[in-house]
């Protein structure tokens, strides 16, 4: 059992969800109530994440990332070492491919709440701001939930962008998919069994609140 | 200076607008049209909800929206109360937090007693602590009535206010709302499809087909001379009028009702004397005669003088336009009668009308 990658894979994970949730709150929101032109081409690159060979998003990744591209130039400029190899291109690339996992189900809760209630809302008084705090926000909450926790899994999960952006640097960006391959390798098979079976046991419980969250907001 | 409210919107997309009118202050103004002539629209450009191309709002002189000037005083600044036709209550806030939630504009200190008189007023009593899955609709709609007034609105806009709830209800939420006037006199605007509700609740009337007025005035100079766009063709001929309570005669279980020079019997109204209550008299329901009738059960016989004389829908029909005092009455009878009485217009003539023909709502 590898305790340092479990630590870096639930780190990912909670970096991941608390930095990609308000900026996909605010993507969702412009998608679902937005008149904007570009939403259908934009709505389409927030999804290609969920179509495209996790290798493919790791390969573009890699090369934006890289000391070459502009982006990694400015990264390196601010972290002191470069963005590929490192935890922080790890959160980078992890945001992007959860992206859809993020936007999607706060998309669905926010077109779900009737245009008249939030007509209702500002003829009560809220201001936009407020209108967001009292009214969105808390309607919307069991797809804030739904996104958080397939995120979160998802982050732990992922493994193909992970290992093309950060390799395999123990305590850096060795995270638990990676360490139960390498252990596979390794022919460690009982490590290798132990890390998969609390990735099992997340997966399983974050289904098992996403549907009852599910089940409540269909209730309501 | 209270002058009411002044409209005027133009856009030609997504589908045309060429709308301006005025409503009244303190009296109910009816927007009445088919669905589909814009009149959401309308509420919610007033509301500021909507932008068009052009828009001009002022209540009371004051600008809300000028899109000559650029004026916009944003929604959530504008003393509006809204109903909205499925009423959009907040489904995760209990009544109280809703009405709480719309005091924002009062000290926080004022909130809590003003949310108890809301919940008095429109009968919420008890209610307060559940959320609007738990009401009925008829409790749904007085609880998205009490959010609408929680605003101290200068205008108040009801959206289809009775489109959600059976006949019976319907109803009894008409007369909540003549209440709710009668204490309150706030501007109101009522969009409807229902004539009925025009009928008992308004005092004025924009007509509205395709983003147009067809029509405007008051409800009683209107439905007096038949000249409402698209109801005269269906819509039996009948007067919707104001008149005053004069006198209760409790021993004969009547009360004498007057508008001009309009005196009428009708069985017991329930309304204060000197109240005003809406009364609707049919055109089939009043009778010409020459002479005085004798040994009737009739309670009231009125001179009137004919105004017009129109052939009404079918040729074998005449419309007679009547005027008792100042006050105008249709009557509706066969081409024969009205040849037999020689009716022509000026012709003095006396009209009769049985106490229970006359509706009255209070």
């Amino acid at each position: 059992m590898d305790w340092t990658a479990l630590g870096l894979s639930l780190r990912l994970g909670l970096v991941t969800v608390m930095l990609l949730l308000p900026v996909a709150f605010l993507l969702a929101r412009s998608l679902a109530f937005g008149r904007w032109r570009g939403r259908g081409f934009v709505e389409a690159l927030v999804a290609l994440p969920l179509i495209l060979p996790p290798t493919v998003v790791g390969y573009y990744l890699l090369v934006a990332f890289g000391r070459a591209s502009p982006l990694g130039q400015v990264f390196e400029s601010l972290l002191g070492h470069p963005l590929v190899f490192s935890f922080e291109g790890l959160v980078l690339a992890s945001l992007v491919v959860n992206l859809p996992f993020a936007v999607q189900p706060m998309q669905n809760a926010l077109a779900a709440i009737p245009p008249a209630v939030r007509d209702a809302a500002r003829c009560c008084g809220l201001s936009p701001v407020n209108a967001v705090r009292r009214i969105e926000l808390p309607l919307s909450l069991p797809g804030i939930a739904t996104a958080a926790v397939l995120t979160f899994a998802h982050t732990l999960g992922e493994f193909g962008v992970v290992l093309m952006v950060g390799g395999s640097i123990p305590g850096e960006t060795r995270t638990v998919s990676i360490a139960i391959y390498d252990r596979v390798q390794a022919f460690d098979q009982p490590a290798a069994a132990a890390m998969a079976l609390v990735l099992l046991l997340i997966a399983v419980f974050a289904l098992a609140i996403t549907n009852s969250l599910a089940r409540r907001a269909a209730s309501r | 200076m209270d002058s009411g409210l002044s409209v005027r919107v133009k856009q030609a997309t997504p589908f045309a607008i060429d709308v301006a009118f005025d409503a009244p202050s303190g009296q109910v103004t009816a927007l009445f049209g088919p669905s589909g002539s814009g009149k959401t629209t309308l509420l919610r450009a007033i509301a500021g909800l909507h932008r068009a191309d052009e828009v001009r709002v002022a209540c009371d002189r004051e600008s809300w929206t000028d899109t000559a000037s650029g004026a916009y005083l944003p929604s959530h600044r504008r003393p509006v109360g809204f109903v909205f036709q499925d009423y959009a209550l907040f489904p995760h806030l209990t009544i109280s937090e809703q009405l709480a939630l719309s005091l924002a504009h009062r000290p926080a200190a004022e909130r809590p007693a003003r949310v108890a008189e809301l919940i008095g007023m429109m009968r919420l009593d008890g209610l307060g602590h559940r959320r609007p899955a738990a009401l009925s609709g008829g409790q749904q709609q007085r609880a998205a009535l009490a959010r609408a007034l929680a605003r101290d609105p200068r205008v108040l806009l009801l959206d289809e206010p009775f489109a959600a709830v059976d006949w019976a209800l319907r109803e009894s939420l008409r007369h909540e709302l003549v209440n709710l006037q009668r204490l309150l006199s706030l501007t109101t605007l009522l969009v409807t499809h229902d004539f009925e509700d025009v009928a008992k609740l308004a005092s004025h009337l924009v007509v509205l087909e395709r983003g147009r007025v067809t029509a405007a005035g008051t409800v009683e100079d209107l439905t007096a001379r038949n000249a409402v766009p698209g109801v005269a063709n269906w819509r039996e001929p009948a007067v919707a009028l104001d008149a005053e309570v004069l006198a209760q005669e409790s021993a004969r279980q009547l009360t004498l009702l007057g508008a001009g020079g309009l005196r009428l019997e009708v069985p017991t109204v329930d309304a204060a004397v000197g109240t005003t209550v809406r009364i609707q008299l049919a055109a089939r329901e009043v009778i010409l005669a020459s002479q005085r009738p004798e040994g009737l059960s009739l309670h009231n016989v009125l001179d009137a003088r004919v105004v017009a004389i129109d052939c009404a829908t079918q040729p074998a029909l005449r419309l007679v336009h009547l005027e008792v005092g100042a006050t105008r009455l249709l009557s509706l009878v066969t081409a024969d009668a009205a040849r037999k009485l020689a009716l022509a217009p000026g012709t003095p003539v006396l009209a009769l009308v049985k106490a229970v023909a006359v509706e009255a709502f209070a």
